[in-house]
């Protein structure tokens, strides 16, 4: 958006600072990116804010120009590296400041699959959103899913898949869940561009998730939802 | 046998075959080369040749719907029509699809798998390799380079092919050319190379039994 190369970022008070992190998450400048979180940083902003008013705020309106079909996947894969480096100096300062937590999710891309880019984005957008990610990577059998469900006591489940041939591995880990009568006790998430919400009812996740965005706002619906049956 | 040129394939789709056809082949447009060989090796001459643009393979979401349009589009004309795509990433959709308007498609996957075999493919279970066919090496920078834009962000490559390790050319032909831009691609990708000749694979067979 922006092509001021002379502009001096600590020269901009706060509110112009925040629009143009906004714009350089846009273009993928990752540097500025990591510049601006330093300064907020000096001028005392919270972590949590700097991550929710700037860089959650800046990647919102990339996906929603992604999903508008403005943007393109490498642009978005620009604009998240960007925000990469904002959420590394971010992420122990969280830790340390006590940033509201969310829920925590297992997240991996299915067997016999390597494509891991979606799978990346949405662990970082629930990231952004509070939620603790623990990310197994990609090619997991359903063994790997459960058994770090269960260590990390987390509440969330989320696969990926991007082929057509990998998809319904899903099942297998879904079913797998079922038999142990562990099925009811996470919010199994899917998502991957050969998928859509047809096929994640059909094998028993809770919800397909078209994109990032969408699976932050499913979790924390669901989480919500679960919360309430709890209490 | 008059060849078409890749960009014409590749954006806006072909037409070729008989005049007064009895069985009409919808395609994919990476496929015409090969399916035009086939009708004039086994003189097909009762087959007509219909593709679709071949960029589709990069918006799997697209195909079911444009397939679905030929389809309907050719409906009326009374021809027997076979629809040479596999799944191509539809998730279902296109097998769907073709069987509630009846008409028949190919099994499997993708085209890689078919040109392979799709036993052996399968059977292969080559996780981390990247396929090409003839089309897709000639092709390389309008369906891979281009549309991931690497051609504009090289440093993007690690976050698309990192988990890759090998480039398969899948070759249809014996071309000594095409084989180095399909070894050049794979240079370009960082990847290691494997030339396998499939020939027409299971395309031969799927046509032969439609046809």
């Amino acid at each position: 958006m922006s092509d001021d190369d002379d502009l001096i970022l600590s020269d901009l008070n706060d509110d112009e600072l925040v629009d143009q992190m906004k714009d350089d998450l846009y273009d993928g400048m990752k540097e500025e990116i990591e510049e601006a979180v330093r300064i907020l940083l000096e001028r005392n902003w919270t972590p949590y804010d700097i991550l929710t008013k700037s860089l959650v705020a800046g990647m919102q309106i990339v996906g929603d120009d992604f999903r508008d079909g403005i943007l393109f996947v490498p642009e978005v894969l620009l604009a998240a590296n960007a925000m990469k480096g904002g959420m590394a100096i971010l992420k122990p300062l969280l830790v340390e400041t006590g940033a509201p937590k969310m829920g925590k999710m297992v997240i991996g891309t299915v067997k016999g699959d390597i494509h891991d880019i979606g799978k990346n984005l949405v662990a970082m957008m629930m990231e952004g959103a509070g939620f603790e990610i623990v990310d197994l990577g990609i090619n997991n059998p359903a063994e790997d899913y459960i058994g770090a469900l269960q260590s990390e006591d987390a509440q969330i489940l989320g696969m990926s898949a991007l082929l057509t041939t990998t998809m319904p591995y899903m099942k297998v880990v879904i079913d797998q869940l079922t038999e142990m009568g562990k099925r009811d006790d996470y919010i199994v998430l899917v998502g991957g561009a050969p998928l859509n919400a047809e096929f994640g009812k059909a094998i028993g996740a809770d919800a397909y998730c078209d994109d990032a965005a969408i699976a932050v706002q499913t979790a924390k619906e669901l989480m919500a939802r679960k919360h309430n049956v709890a209490g | 046998m008059h060849l078409p040129a890749d960009d014409i394939l590749r954006d806006t789709g072909y037409v070729a075959g008989s005049a007064q056809p009895s069985v009409l082949v919808i395609a994919c447009g990476a496929l015409a080369r090969e399916i035009l060989a086939l009708i004039a090796v086994n003189g097909w001459s009762h087959v007509r040749l219909t593709c679709l643009p071949a960029i589709l393979h990069n918006h799997p979401n697209k195909i079911t719907q444009a397939v679905e349009d030929a389809v309907q589009t050719h409906a009326r004309d009374g021809l027997e029509i076979f629809v040479a795509y596999a799944d191509c990433g539809t998730g279902g959709d296109l097998a769907k699809a073709c069987a509630r308007m009846g008409v028949k498609m190919i099994a499997g996957p993708h085209c890689y798998a078919f040109f392979d075999g799709l036993t052996a493919f399968a059977a292969r279970d080559e996780v981390t390799s990247f396929y090409l066919t003839d089309f897709l090496a000639r092709q390389f920078d309008a369906f891979v380079w281009q549309p991931l834009g690497l051609d504009r962000h090289p440093q993007l490559l690690d976050m698309y092919f990192g988990n890759y390790e090998k480039l398969v050319y899948l070759a249809q032909s014996e071309d000594a050319a095409l084989t180095a831009q399909a070894q050049a691609a794979a240079a370009r990708l960082g990847l290691a190379f494997e030339r396998r000749f499939t020939g027409y694979g299971d395309l031969s067979r799927a046509l032969e039994a439609a046809i």
